[in-house]
């Protein structure tokens, strides 16, 4: 053991916890694949729905968004784009906003924008599907 | 005191302007642009969502803006960037897996991506369009 560390009563290990990746550095590469393959079929599934609804009038319309099975497969849509979509803004203003005040403000924009957008979304089917 | 003497003026690294546009340079560019609009075209799918929740007059709104020539080529340029994310993506997790970086194979997947994002959205506008009772 080197003199540096003998001096403190922590070990090695405790010394680095919570200072920088332990198996975790990946977790945002990984939840953008995640969604990338649950996007595929949702995508599919939610164009597909969205076809359903032309020419409809909004009863009809309100009837086929607010059905069991539409409103499950849309809220899932629109979770999985949204995580996929606020990591995918992050990585695009961190490749180009390199001024740190400007690069936090944007990434804090950017959880906002994604969290009202997923919400209100969510808000509509679920306000179509219990019929209030 | 020397004068410390200014660098010459030359690039750092070699930068986009350096590179000969290629295809699989310019798909990978554009998978950037269309998910940075697809980012903002949320916008759209949340509007339709609330309007539909929200009753026959927000929606008959809603459906007069998808309806207007703007709402329309916003749509089209949506749909088509929606579906070459989405087969892009397939192609990013087609590297993933290790396989696709062969020099033909890249080409191949950089034109399918291309190709079929196109006749894609030009076949659900078709269907879109026959739903709605023809071109209106």
């Amino acid at each position: 053991m080197s003199r540096e560390a003998a001096k403190h009563i922590r070990t090695p290990l405790a010394r680095v916890r919570g200072r920088g990746a332990a198996r975790s550095g990946t977790g945002e590469f990984w939840h953008q694949r995640l969604t990338a393959v649950a996007n595929i079929p949702l995508t599919v599934a939610a164009v597909i729905i969205l076809i359903m609804l032309l020419g409809r009038n909004q009863a009809a319309a309100a009837q086929i968004l607010g059905s069991p099975v539409v409103a499950i497969i849309m809220l899932l849509f629109i979770g999985s784009i949204a995580i996929h979509m606020r990591i995918g803004m992050q990585v695009i203003i961190e490749d180009y906003v390199h001024d740190e005040s400007a690069k936090l403000t944007l990434i804090m924009i950017n959880t906002f924008f994604v969290v009202v957008v997923a919400l209100a979304s969510a808000y509509g089917i679920l306000k179509l599907s219990f019929g209030v | 005191m020397a004068e410390t003497r200014a660098p010459a003026e030359r690039p750092l690294s070699p930068h986009l302007q350096i590179y000969r546009p290629m295809l699989t340079m310019m798909m990978s560019i554009v998978h950037r642009i269309t998910g940075f609009g697809l980012y903002f075209g949320t916008l759209l799918l949340a509007w339709l969502l609330i309007a539909a929740a929200s009753g026959p007059a927000p929606y008959a709104r809603f459906e007069w803006f998808a309806g207007s020539i703007i709402g329309r080529i916003i749509l089209f340029g949506y749909t088509w960037a929606l579906i070459h994310h989405m087969l892009g993506g397939i192609r990013h997790l087609i590297w993933d897996t290790g396989r696709g970086f062969g020099p033909s194979e890249r080409e191949w997947l950089a034109a399918a991506n291309l190709i079929g994002s196109i006749a894609i959205t030009v076949v659900l506008w078709i269907v879109g369009l026959l739903a709605m009772g023809g071109p209106r």
